[in-house]
Parts: structure tokens; C-alpha cells; sequence
């Protein structure tokens, strides 16, 4: 086996290392990152920046958890681990963030995974035990035999020690100290230290996806050959409760792959195990859990409830859990912009890999009844879809419907939701009613295309792509039939009066602006709204014209044909006729042109007018979350003059109930304050966005439509030419 | 007050119809016009080296009124009722530019600034060109009459050359009008009647038809080609509008809309070519059929005289007949008969040349037309493309 190898390479350094030399660096290393962590937490006890690794730590660690962990079965911390590791692999696999986002949303990252991964998680654990005993020697030993095992929690700690310190990792060596204290913040360290890492890792866990169900732990060792637990495999037969271990092992492994750097944080998540082991079985599997919480914490952390629970009753006993907690409150805030950002600049570099088309439009049913049924299919890289390929028939109505969804969902928090196309009573009535003419085909072609258009718009929105009703639209063979997106129903009728009130409320709303970005785009957006109605307006006036030029053309080639008809020059006359048919061409030209006009240039425009909007709409967003703010202030204000007027009344047993009151509001109008700032920071976001897309959207366009100038320009000149000889021929 | 010289544009306009006047001894152009409210003052330059003129270069200036009058003139002489007279030039049209001009300024205020001095441009030129168009079509009349051998001798016509003060041609009044309304009537009322008689001649048969039919076609092919190029003009136009929105959009935030900046001008460039295009399909295409139409109706004009004729021999013999039979004024009708017969074969004869070489001028006139037509849209379309191109690269690269 390889492994015997590689395992000497790492446990060489052990013995010259020294507890002491990591321990300074360490305790600087929790003063920076843990101590914030620590201050954060609820847990007093354990403020003292963890030094773990050495002897005192460590009781504590023994000493408290002991109860709890052996309350813990060992399946769910198994189950947690495998989770934790599961989750991180198959999001490694799906997608970017993982590296860039590790650290602020791990969250995110990891719970998504969790759902689908849960039921398996459990039924493996127990397969999971044993191969993590076989990996696991060392530690395995040290359960059976207690002094043995002290000589092992040692040596790897030191190894551990040693290494970060030469590696230059320190803080990763001073999470190994802290380790099971920060889960969270490990995890930002392993991902932020392990920068250069991180190709590595995303191979990491891009191998493991596959066996990660079936053998998570084996399949995370052969990925890491180096690691001293392959080494301990080959020595040791599993104890039952070891292989609690072995899960935290695996993941540090997961990071260890990348040699140094990572490696050290693994340790320390092995070596606290480790100690533990030592005392009692069972306390290994507390260790365990806690290490485990290292990787699963993070990704459990919003997700989960109950296994956070868990932890954090053992966190009170151990020094480790004080991370959690702030964990919790700074994911919860701080992902959001972050991830937008993030999420953008993926989204530049993979927006081609999500192509969108809406086809073969095919009308259902009879009568009024009937509908346009529209093929939706989608071509992606994406790992997040289910297949490369994709392809669901969708009626208008289900657009309708994403857009209620998703404007529901997303335009409150001050995004700019891409409208759909609108309804048209007349031109679907004229489909319905079936008359195979001229007018109807345009307009299906108009619609197919206004709602390729959509699509398109909605999948290069970072967010908006991530939103599970997209994908259920992408995806899901049949979609439950969208209500309330009738224009003529109740809650058609509904959507009326509530936009009727809107309109009044915007107008009684009076906002001292505080900031003159938003004023100044606001005035931008509008003028630009006037600008290009007017230019809209023009460029359907040139595509009537152009029409009629058609038609008139049209209207001459027949006349000049007639006329040619009856030349009695022979030449004359056909040169007559061939004018007739080169202007009957041109007639074909105008038309393509027109369409042209039509679907490159005065499309794109209404599209704008109507994004243009939606961004109106988000800074009604903006100002509806402002309003709500100084409402909030004036309540706690009045609040505030209720209590201030009790006191002086000096009525004691109303006064407590005042001063509830005000801690309601006042917290309300914080949040109401950090509301009103997300949504500003999202509508600038969204604006600016916008913008680049509008420019680029335009750019792109108006060079189709120029081309398709050029083009009948071509065409015209070849007509002419040919015409010519033609011409000349007349004797 | 416009007033225009043509030296550029005057070669390639004044061969749109004919092009009679090589190495005869009368050439006729008019160098200038002056437009004062309604009338009209063409120059008109005579270079001749006939000697019934005094002079050998000479300038006139006339209205369109005397146009009218010369027209009128050798239209009553009995002696050229066998040959096609040219027909009278339209009157000069300003109306519909001037229109717009008003209309323009009633729509200031809806636009902006730039939009409206483009605009003022387009119908200036549009302006110009009716006037141009019109030069032209004088200028066409009086060469016609100068190539013509008969035309060309003709007094009257000479009077309108040289003679250097105003003709002082007395307007019709509204009797003449009445008058002249009349007798178109009558003239109407009596082709139908005069249908009724036999041809004798194949070729008058053949050529009535044909330039019935082909008058009827024309028209319509005229009528058509004028609602073209009126649409035409209308796309033109739309550009401006385009264009100008654009500018103001690209003013408004300069950075997002850099690009339409260059693409208003663009628009505009399309714009003058597309106008370019109308205009000069206008000039090729429509100004030819209209021409045409006009000729064909001098030529059914002769084919009338001829039929008239025909009919007055027709009845002479039968005058000559019932005095035959009556034994009465024998002598006298069979002069009447004899004169009528000469006059008729007269006008057959030259009536026949004149029809002949009626063709064969349309037919050079259609070919050089249409082969300019189609050069000139080759050349637009051209010059679109490489505008485009230029622009495309452009956007493409910034």
C-alpha cells in the first residue's frame, strides 16, 4: 500500500516539534480571529482563547463533554460529519462558490445539500464506523489502551504543532489550538488561509462526489494518500466507537489535501478527538461531534435546527462552542451582499453556459379554452440543473406565474424583477378564435420571442437564477397551473387596486432623500423612460412606413409589370418586367426589414420601457422600506412620550410595560434601519447592474440591427446590378 | 427668395427625358431660376448660330406663364397638327413643401431643437429639389422645341428666345379658362364620337390602342411610383426623428449611450442617403412616366387631330356625295373634299414620323433612365453599406 509510505512523511516532524513553540503563536492566533468569536459567544466559560492542544484544555474538553457526547448517538454525529462532508463535496462539484464564498457562506453552501443528503447520510453511518476504524489506527488504539493513547494525542499534536509552524499556517495552527471552540471560523480559516489551496480542494472534493455516499471516509482517504491515517488502517481493526473519529477525520482530510496548510487544521480537529479517545470511548465521539461541528456547524448552522441544539448544549461545556453562536447572527447578516457580489462575477464567467430558448409554439385545446403552448429548453453547464439538457412545455400563463413568484419573492428586498411579457386580450383572442392569417402568426412569433427574451433576462440574474421557482420552471415536467395570472379575474382585479393604492401611497410618501445617487438616478431612469417612449414611438412610425413603402413598392410592381406588358419594344418590355421583379424583391426587402425594425430595434425598446419600470419599482421598494423606518421611528418616539409621561404621572405599574414596549420598538426600528440600508445597497447594486446590462443589451443589438441593414443593403445592390444588364440591353 | 444655380446637377438633369440636342444649331438652357412668392423666373440662355436670330448667345428671362402661351400657340397653328407638340410643363408646385413648412412650425415646440433644424433641412431640400425639378422640366420643353425641325423655325418661338423685355402675357382670364374647359369637353365628347370611324391605316389602328392602353398604364405605373417614393421619403424622415432622440438620449447620459451617439449619426447618414434614394428614384422613375404620360397624351393628342381629320374627310365625302346627288355646289364640295383628303394625308404622313421617332425617343429615354436609376441605387446602396460597416466596426470595437 502507498500508504505506509506517505504516512512517514508526515509523522517525521512529530517528534521534533514542541507544544511550546505553537502555543504562543497559537494563543496570538485565538487573540485575533478566536477572541472576537469568543467575546461574541454566549459561553463565558470558555473565553480563554483556547491553547487546546496542551494539557488544561484538554480536561476541560474531558471534563465537560463527557456527559453530553456519550448522549450524542454516534449515528448522528456520524451523520452530522457525513453531512458536513457530503454537502461540502457535492457543492464543491456543483459549483464555484465554495472557494470563493467558504467563508462568509458556508451556510448556504452546505445547507442545500443537506436535504437530499440526509435520508442517505444516516443509513450510512453505520457502514461509515467501520472503514473509519480501519483508517483510523492511532487513534483507534488510544481507545483501547488509555496510556498508549496519551502517547498518540501527544505526538500528533505536536506533529500538528510542528507542522503549522514550519508551514508558516499559523492560523491555522491556532485553530488547531481553539479548533473545536470555532467551527465557523476554522472553516473561514482553512478556506482563507488555503487560498492557494483551493484548486486543490475543489479537486478534493470533486473526487470524492461519487463514493462519498457509499464510502464517504474510504473514498476521502485515497484521495489523500498523504495522511497518517491511511497509515493507521492497515494497523488497526475498528473499535465500534472509534469511528466517530474517523468521520473528523475525513473531513480534515477533505482540507488536509492541500499538504501544509490545510493539513494542521485537520490535525487539530484529529488530535482534540484524540485526546478524548484517551479518557473513554465515548468521550471521543463528544470530541467527534464537536470537530464534526467544525465542518457540519457551518453547514448546519441556519439550516438546522436540531442538531444545532445539540451542539450548543455541549458547546456550554466546551470551549469550542462559543463559535457557533456568533456564527449564526454574522452569517445571517453579512452572506447576503457578499454572495450577490460573488455571485455576479461568477455569473460573467459562466453566463453563456445557460442558453435559453423558447420554440415551437403549438396551440391547445379549442376555442376560448385554447392556449399557446410553448417549448422551453434549456442548455446549460450548470450542475445545478439536473442535466445538460433541458425541455418543458410551458403555456404564457406559467411565465405569468414565474413572474408573480419571483417579483413576490424578490422585489421587496429591492431587486429589479424582469416583467414579463404582457397580456393581450385582442391577439390571443384572435389565436383563439383560430383564423390561420397574418396578423396572428406575428403576433405568436412576437410573443415566442418576448418570452425567449424573458427567460434570458431571468437567468442572467445572479439571484434570480438561484431561486428554486426557476428552476422548478426549467425543470419539472408539469408545473401546477398558475392562478391569478387571468387578466380578467378577481385577482386581476385585486392586483388593480392594490397597484391603484400603491400609486396614491407614492404619492403621499414625501422622502427627504439622503442620498443623492439614488435621487439623481431616480430623475435618470425617468428621463430615460420619456426618452425612449419617444424614441419607441419613432421607431414604430419607421416600421409603419416601412410597411407601407412594402406595400407601395408592391403596389408598383404590378404596375410596372402591366406596363411592360404592353410595351411593344421587345427589350424595353422586358427590361420592364425585370424592373417589376426587382422591385418585388425590394418589396420582400422592406418587409424583412421592417421585421427587422420591428423585432431588433422597437422590441428592444419595450423591453426597456418596461425593465425601466421595474427598477422604478425597486426604488418604490426602497422608499416603501424608508417609510416603514420613519414610521418605526415615530411609533418608538410616541412610545418614548407615553413612558416619559407615566413617569411624570408616576404610575409605576403601567411604566414597565412602556419601557417593553419601547425595547420592541426600538428593536424593530433597528431592524426596520438595516432593512431600509440592505435594500439601498441592493437597489444600487441592482441599478448599476442594470446598467451594464442595458449598455451591453443595447451595444449588442443595435449591431444585429445595423447588420440587418447591411444586409438588405447587400441584397439591394445585387438586385440593382443584376438589373442592369438589363437595362443596358434596351435597344 | 431661392434662387439656384444648377451648373452641377444641370448635365445630369437635363438628359432625363430627352436628349435631342447634340450638334443642332439651337442650344437652349436655362442657367438660373428665381423664385419671388408664386412666379417663377427662368433665365433662359440661347446659344444658336442660326441667323434668323440676331444674336449669336443671348439671355431671356420668363415666367411660366409664357410657357403656357407658347404652348398655346403652336398648338392653334393649323400647320402642326401633324406633329406631337411637346407638352406644357407643370406648373411650378411649392405648395406641399411650403405646407410642411408650415405644419413644421406648428410642431416646433413638440421637438427638439436639433430635431427641428433637421427637419427645416429636409424640407429645404425637398424644397429645392421641386425646384430644381421643375427648371428641369422648362428646360426639357424649350430643347424639345429647339431639336424639332418645324419647332425649331417656328416664330413665335424665336419671339420667346430673343426677345429681350417681358412678353407681358396677359393672364387667362376666367372666360378663356371656361373656355379652355369647354373645349377640352367638346374634345372629349368628340374622340368618342369620331371612335365610331373606320380607320383606313393599320398602323394608326395598331398605334391608337397601343397608346391607349399604354396612357392608361403609365398613369397608374406614375401614380404608383409617386406613392413610393412618398413613403420612401416618409422612412427618410423617420430617421431624422430617430436620430435625434438618440442624440438627446446620448446626451443625457453620455456613458451608457456612447454608442447611439455614433449611431444617431448613423441614422442621419442613412437618412440623407434614403431621402437621397426616394429622390432620386423620384427624378429617374416618376419624373419619366410622368413625362411620358404627358407625351403619350400629345401623341393621342395628334392621333386626335389625324381622326378629326379623318372625320371631316369622311363627312366631305359625303357632303360631296348629297351635292352630287343634288347636283348642287359640286364644285365647291369637291374642293372641301379634296382639302380635307390632302389635310388628312398630310397629317397621316407626318403624323407617322412623328409617332415613329416618338418611340425610338421613348425607348433611349426609358433605357438611359433606368440604367441611371439602377447606377444610382447601386451607388447609395453602396455607400449605406460602407456607412454601416464603418459604424459596426466601430461599435464592435469600443
Amino acid at each position: 500500500m502507498k500508504m505506509a509510505a506517505s504516512s512517514e512523511r508526515s509523522p517525521p516532524p512529530f517528534p521534533e516539534l514542541e507544544d511550546q513553540e505553537l502555543e504562543p503563536e497559537l494563543e496570538d492566533e485565538d487573540s485575533d480571529e478566536g477572541a472576537d468569536i469568543f467575546t461574541g459567544s454566549t459561553l463565558s466559560s470558555m473565553d480563554p482563547p483556547l491553547p487546546v492542544s496542551t494539557s488544561e484544555p484538554d480536561k476541560d474538553i474531558f471534563s465537560g463533554p463527557r456527559a453530553e457526547p456519550l448522549n450524542n448517538p454516534l449515528s448522528e454525529t456520524a451523520a452530522e460529519q457525513l453531512k458536513a462532508v457530503s454537502g461540502a463535496s457535492s457543492k464543491a462539484k456543483g459549483d464555484v462558490p465554495v472557494e470563493e464564498a467558504g467563508s462568509e457562506e458556508p451556510d448556504d453552501l452546505f445547507s442545500d445539500p443537506l436535504g437530499e443528503s440526509g435520508a442517505e447520510l444516516e443509513t450510512h453511518t453505520s457502514n461509515a464506523p467501520l472503514l473509519d476504524f480501519s483508517e483510523e489506527p492511532p487513534k483507534s488504539d488510544p481507545i483501547k489502551k488509555a496510556a498508549s493513547a496519551d502517547d498518540y494525542i501527544k505526538k500528533p499534536q505536536k506533529d500538528i504543532f510542528e507542522e503549522s509552524t514550519e508551514d508558516g499556517v499559523k492560523a491555522a495552527a491556532a485553530h488547531v489550538g481553539s479548533v473545536a471552540a470555532e467551527k465557523k471560523v476554522l472553516h473561514t480559516d482553512l478556506f482563507g488561509d488555503g487560498v492557494d489551496d483551493d484548486e486543490d480542494k475543489d479537486d478534493l472534493f470533486k473526487t470524492p462526489p461519487g463514493a462519498m455516499m457509499k464510502k464517504p471516509q474510504a473514498s476521502l482517504f485515497r484521495a489523500e494518500p498523504d495522511d497518517i491515517f491511511p497509515e493507521a488502517k492497515t494497523e488497526a481493526k475498528p473499535a465500534t466507537k472509534a469511528s466517530a473519529k474517523q468521520p473528523n477525520n475525513a473531513p480534515t482530510d477533505l482540507f488536509t489535501e492541500e499538504p501544509f496548510t490545510v493539513m494542521p487544521a485537520a490535525r487539530a480537529a484529529v488530535k482534540p478527538a484524540a485526546i478524548p479517545s484517551a479518557n473513554t470511548s465515548s468521550k471521543t465521539n463528544g470530541l467527534h461531534s464537536d470537530e464534526e461541528d467544525l465542518f457540519a456547524e457551518a453547514t448546519v448552522e441556519l439550516s438546522l435546527d436540531s442538531p444545532r441544539n445539540d451542539r450548543r448544549k455541549r458547546d456550554a461545556m466546551k470551549p469550542s462552542e462559543p463559535v457557533p453562536c456568533p456564527s449564526t447572527s454574522t452569517s445571517s447578516s453579512k452572506p447576503q451582499p457578499k454572495k450577490l457580489e460573488e455571485l455576479e462575477e461568477e455569473e460573467k464567467e459562466d453566463k453563456f453556459d445557460l442558453n435559453i430558448s423558447v420554440t415551437n409554439p403549438e396551440k391547445v385545446g379549442d376555442g376560448m379554452n385554447a392556449y399557446m403552448a410553448y417549448r422551453v429548453s434549456t442548455q446549460t453547464t450548470l450542475s445545478m440543473f439536473r442535466s445538460k439538457q433541458l425541455t418543458v412545455r410551458r403555456r404564457f400563463s406559467d411565465f405569468l406565474g414565474l413572474y408573480e413568484k419571483l417579483s413576490e419573492k424578490h422585489s421587496p428586498n429591492g431587486y429589479i424583477v424582469p416583467p414579463a411579457p404582457e397580456k393581450s386580450i385582442l391577439g390571443m383572442t384572435k389565436v383563439k378564435v383560430g383564423k390561420e392569417d397574418l396578423s396572428s402568426d406575428e403576433f405568436v412569433e412576437r410573443r415566442r420571442a418576448a418570452l425567449e427574451r424573458y427567460l434570458q433576462r431571468v437567468v442572467s440574474h445572479p439571484s434570480l437564477l438561484q431561486d428554486p421557482d426557476v428552476r422548478e420552471f426549467l425543470e419539472k415536467e408539469e408545473l401546477p397551473r398558475a392562478v391569478s395570472t387571468q387578466a380578467l379575474s378577481g385577482a386581476g382585479f385585486l392586483k388593480m387596486i392594490n397597484k391603484a393604492t400603491d400609486a396614491v401611497s407614492k404619492m403621499t410618501i414625501k422622502m427627504n432623500e439622503s442620498d443623492v445617487w439614488f435621487e439623481e438616478k431616480l430623475q435618470e431612469v425617468e428621463s430615460e423612460d420619456q426618452q425612449l417612449r419617444k424614441l419607441h414611438g419613432m421607431v414604430e412610425s419607421l416600421v409603419n412606413h416601412r410597411k407601407e413603402l412594402s406595400v407601395n413598392t408592391a403596389v408598383f410592381a404590378k404596375s410596372v409589370a402591366m406596363l411592360g406588358s404592353s410595351e411593344d419594344n421587345t427589350a424595353l418590355s422586358r427590361a420592364l418586367s425585370q424592373l417589376a421583379e426587382v422591385e418585388d424583391r425590394i418589396e420582400q426587402l422592406h418587409q424583412d426589414q421592417a421585421a427587422n425594425d420591428f423585432f431588433i430595434f422597437a422590441e428592444l425598446l419595450a423591453d426597456y420601457i418596461r425593465l425601466l419600470g421595474a427598477v422604478r419599482a425597486c426604488f418604490d421598494q426602497r422608499m416603501k422600506a424608508w417609510q416603514r423606518w420613519q414610521d418605526g421611528q415615530n411609533m418608538l418616539q410616541k412610545k418614548r412620550e407615553a413612558e416619559a409621561k407615566l413617569l411624570w404621572a408616576n404610575k409605576p405599574e403601567k411604566l414597565q410595560q412602556a419601557k417593553d414596549e419601547i425595547g420592541e420598538w426600538e428593536g424593530r426600528v433597528s431592524q426596520y434601519e438595516r432593512d431600509f440600508d440592505r435594500v439601498s445597497a441592493t437597489v444600487r447594486k441592482e441599478v448599476m447592474r442594470f446598467e451594464k446590462e442595458k449598455t451591453r443589451d443595447f451595444k449588442k443589438q443595435i449591431i444585429k440591427y445595423l447588420q440587418s441593414l447591411l444586409h438588405s443593403e447587400q441584397q439591394l445592390i445585387k438586385y440593382w446590378e443584376a438589373f442592369l444588364p438589363e437595362a443596358k440591353a434596351i435597344a | 427668395m431661392t434662387s439656384i444655380s444648377q451648373d452641377g446637377d444641370r448635365d445630369k438633369l437635363r438628359s432625363v427625358s430627352v436628349d435631342l440636342n447634340n450638334d443642332t444649331p439651337l442650344l437652349i438652357d436655362i442657367p438660373d431660376a428665381l423664385c419671388e412668392r408664386d412666379k417663377v423666373k427662368f433665365t433662359i440662355h440661347t446659344k444658336t448660330t442660326l441667323n434668323s436670330f440676331q444674336k449669336p448667345d443671348f439671355s431671356v428671362s420668363r415666367q411660366h406663364e409664357d410657357f403656357i402661351w407658347l404652348h398655346d400657340t403652336l398648338v392653334e397653328t393649323e400647320d402642326y397638327a401633324g406633329l406631337i407638340i411637346p407638352p406644357v410643363p407643370p406648373k411650378p408646385d411649392f405648395e406641399s413643401p411650403r405646407e410642411k413648412m408650415h405644419k413644421l412650425g406648428e410642431g416646433e415646440a413638440t421637438m427638439t431643437k436639433e430635431e427641428y433644424t433637421k427637419m427645416k433641412q429636409e424640407l429645404e431640400a425637398e424644397y429645392l429639389a421641386v425646384f430644381k425639378k421643375t427648371v428641369q422640366v422648362h428646360e426639357i420643353f424649350l430643347q424639345r422645341l429647339s431639336s424639332h425641325p418645324a419647332f425649331s423655325k417656328d416664330r413665335n418661338f424665336q419671339i420667346f428666345l430673343e426677345y429681350d423685355q417681358d412678353l407681358s402675357v396677359r393672364r387667362k382670364n376666367a372666360k378663356e379658362m371656361f373656355g379652355g374647359f369647354f373645349k377640352n369637353m367638346v374634345k372629349s365628347a368628340d374622340e368618342v364620337l369620331i371612335s365610331g370611324v373606320k380607320e383606313v391605316d393599320e398602323f394608326f389602328e395598331q398605334e391608337k390602342t397601343f397608346l391607349l392602353d399604354y396612357f392608361g398604364k403609365i398613369k397608374d405605373a406614375t401614380a404608383k411610383a409617386e406613392k413610393m417614393t412618398r413613403s420612401h421619403k416618409n422612412l427618410a424622415d423617420d430617421y431624422i426623428h430617430i436620430s435625434a432622440t438618440l442624440t438627446t438620449i446620448a446626451a443625457d447620459d453620455n456613458e451608457a449611450f456612447k454608442s447611439k451617439a455614433c449611431i444617431s449619426n448613423v441614422c442621419v447618414c442613412v437618412q440623407k442617403l434614403e431621402a437621397r434614394v426616394a429622390s432620386d428614384q423620384e427624378l429617374k422613375l416618376t419624373e419619366l412616366f410622368r413625362y411620358y404620360m404627358r407625351d403619350i397624351q400629345a401623341a393621342k393628342d395628334l392621333l386626335y387631330r389625324r381622326a378629326r381629320a379623318l372625320a371631316d374627310y369622311e363627312n366631305s365625302n359625303k357632303a360631296l356625295d348629297k351635292a352630287r346627288l343634288k347636283s348642287k355646289d359640286v364644285g365647291q364640295a369637291e374642293e372641301h373634299q379634296q382639302q380635307c383628303l390632302q389635310k388628312f394625308d398630310k397629317l397621316s404622313e407626318s403624323g407617322k414620323k412623328e409617332l415613329t421617332s416618338f418611340k425610338a425617343r421613348r425607348v433611349v429615354a426609358f433605357r438611359k433612365n433606368l440604367i441611371e436609376m439602377a447606377e444610382l441605387e447601386i451607388k447609395h446602396a453602396k455607400s449605406n453599406m460602407s456607412l454601416l460597416h464603418a459604424c459596426i466596426e466601430q461599435l464592435q470595437s469600443n
